[in-house]
């Protein structure tokens, strides 16, 4: 196969350097690339601008001092509705944030992907989204109506994080979840992205039904990480649930004395096939029951 | 009397919130959390069926799915509304969400991103989500079940995630039209809009509550709608659908003590 776009998770983010800008892919604790964070948690990488619709891959990383400023619209945990170690970093005061609508954030990403410098909306106007971001400004329509429109600034990204359910080595992916969320974005957003996935096929050879599964094409995507059981402990649908247990047991460890650093020591440091043994490997993540809403 | 003591308050603010999405045409009925969402699922069963409805993660569904773990229950789906179609739908007016905020001013501006200091907030609360959006798109509602100064502000909220009726926060050019809030359905009573510049009235107060109780407990002024009365206690035809729409009693867990409707003196 001339096109092998396989890495290890390790040399996909040794691509990476301190200071750029990183999207990760996903929504709140669903379809997050865990494997790849977790792999900038054991590496030198510092001073990032994380780009997410986040969860604990924000909170993670924000825990692990990876975070100069975050660019987000919400941090979740869903069924825990405060990200313990988000919370920390920003009532500390340690990261800097532009804080954006959910819209605007996925309009921002929009307008990277369509190479233009920003895209109009209404959505901020009149809110504190604008007063905190003096950066962002508004624009007057040039036509009749003369309307004052957001100028959503482009949220251009150095690079991309996304997890799938299938792909090849050449970087053509499917996304079998029920919904897809906004990683199509961050794909077009990024001048690199890098996918990890649950399972990597040599050349995908598809039926028309199933090849509607593909999100976004393989131009875009400049590495494949094959890490089963990458999204845990997030929701990985239509594969695994999150792991309460084990977001209980991440939750938990901010309330106690040097409560990351046991968790890094006890999860993160020994490699990931070690984190997946310690989760009761693939055959207990297969089984964790899948969230209803 | 029995009846009366039977029915729980959480019971009473489902039927309350049902009320907001009477009339609202064929829109997407949004109820976050449980008691919005019931109250969203009941106004479907009942009055207002021409509501669209999801089963809370991306599919349509034609009847309400009901709350907590779902046996054999299997949801009616009759199309798709993933997160990217959601804001289309927002962008395009055609809903009315429901959300608790965790602060609420006179202009009915909503915070739900961090309380204190922007740059080192007393609590960081999950972000303005979407809140902007919504608010300036949409008809929106709001759910308060700890109604007190700390949600109900004397000022203005600390972080305006929603937006509202504050002419200093309106510059010229910019489109106000597509914003409409309609009902806060607190704990103690049901509060609207509509006062003079769309000040925030009592609507209704639950049983066995005054306007001076819910007056203290909010940190500005309200005024009284004319005819302002008791909130309508649910029938027996509502309650009985909330048991289906609710069979782990989810509601009984959202008010401290799950009180009766009635509030005691």
């Amino acid at each position: 196969m001339a096109l092998n776009k396989e890495l290890t998770a390790a040399a996909a983010i040794a691509q990476l350097r301190s200071g750029m800008t990183l999207g990760i892919g996903g929504w709140g604790p669903r379809r997050k690339p865990m494997a790849l964070v977790r792999e900038i948690l054991r590496s030198d990488l510092k001073d990032l601008t994380v780009v997410s619709y986040g969860g604990p891959d924000v909170g993670m990383l924000c825990a692990a001092g990876k975070v100069k400023k975050l660019i987000f619209p919400f941090v979740t945990l869903d069924a825990i509705p405060l990200e313990p170690y988000y919370r920390k970093a920003r009532e500390g005061g340690s990261i800097e944030v532009m804080e954006l609508d959910e819209g605007m954030f996925e309009w921002g990403l929009r307008a990277a992907g369509m190479r233009m410098s920003f895209l109009p909306t209404r959505i901020g106007l009149a809110t504190d989204v604008l007063a905190k971001n003096p950066q962002i400004k508004t624009i007057t329509s040039p036509y009749d109506d003369g309307e004052v429109y957001v100028a959503m600034p482009a949220l251009k990204l150095d690079a991309a994080l996304l997890h799938v359910n299938e792909c090849d080595r050449l970087g053509n992916t499917l996304v079998r979840g029920a919904d897809t969320f906004f990683d199509h974005l961050f794909a077009r957003a990024a001048g690199r992205c890098y996918v990890s996935t649950e399972v990597l096929h040599d050349k995908l050879a598809l039926d028309a039904e199933t090849a509607k599964l593909n999100p976004y094409e393989r131009y875009l995507v400049a590495g494949v990480v094959h890490a089963p059981c990458g999204a845990h402990p997030t929701y990985f649908g239509p594969n695994y649930g999150w792991d309460m247990e084990h977001l209980k047991r991440y939750n938990t460890s901010a309330t106690e004395d040097n409560g990351w650093q046991k968790y890094l020591d006890e999860f993160v440091a020994g490699g990931e096939a070690e984190y997946l043994t310690k989760m009761g490997g693939a055959e207990r993540v297969g089984k964790l029951k899948l969230p209803v809403f | 009397m029995t009846q009366t003591t039977e029915i729980t308050l959480a019971e009473l603010m489902i039927v309350a919130a049902s009320e907001a999405w009477r009339d609202n045409g064929e829109v997407l009925a949004s109820g976050i959390t449980t008691i919005p969402r019931l109250g969203a699922s009941l106004a479907k069963l009942t009055h207002s069926p021409e509501l669209l409805m999801t089963d809370s993660e991306a599919f349509l569904v034609s009847e309400p799915v009901p709350v907590g773990p779902r046996g054999d229950y299997k949801p009616k789906y009759e199309g798709y509304m993933s997160f990217d179609r959601v804001f289309e739908c927002v962008w395009g007016g055609k809903r009315h969400a429901m959300i608790g905020p965790t602060q609420i001013d006179r202009w009915g501006q909503t915070n739900l991103s961090a309380v204190g200091d922007y740059a080192k907030p007393k609590s960081a609360v999950l972000g303005v989500r979407g809140l902007p959006g919504n608010s300036i798109n949409h008809i929106n509602s709001l759910f308060v079940p700890n109604h007190g100064p700390r949600v109900f502000v004397a000022g203005e909220v600390d972080m305006v995630s929603g937006v509202g009726y504050n002419p200093k926060r309106w510059g010229e050019g910019m489109k106000q039209d597509f914003l409409d809030l309609r009902l806060i359905v607190t704990d103690l009573c049901v509060l609207d809009f509509g006062g003079p510049q769309h000040a925030i009235r009592v609507k209704s107060l639950h049983p066995g509550v005054s306007f001076e109780q819910v007056q203290a407990a909010t940190g500005f002024p309200l005024l009284q709608a004319e005819g302002m009365g008791e909130t309508t206690l649910p029938t027996a035809e509502q309650l009985a659908i909330i048991g289906r729409l609710d069979p782990h009693n989810l509601r009984g867990a959202i008010l401290k003590n799950n009180p009766p409707a009635r509030k005691a003196a």
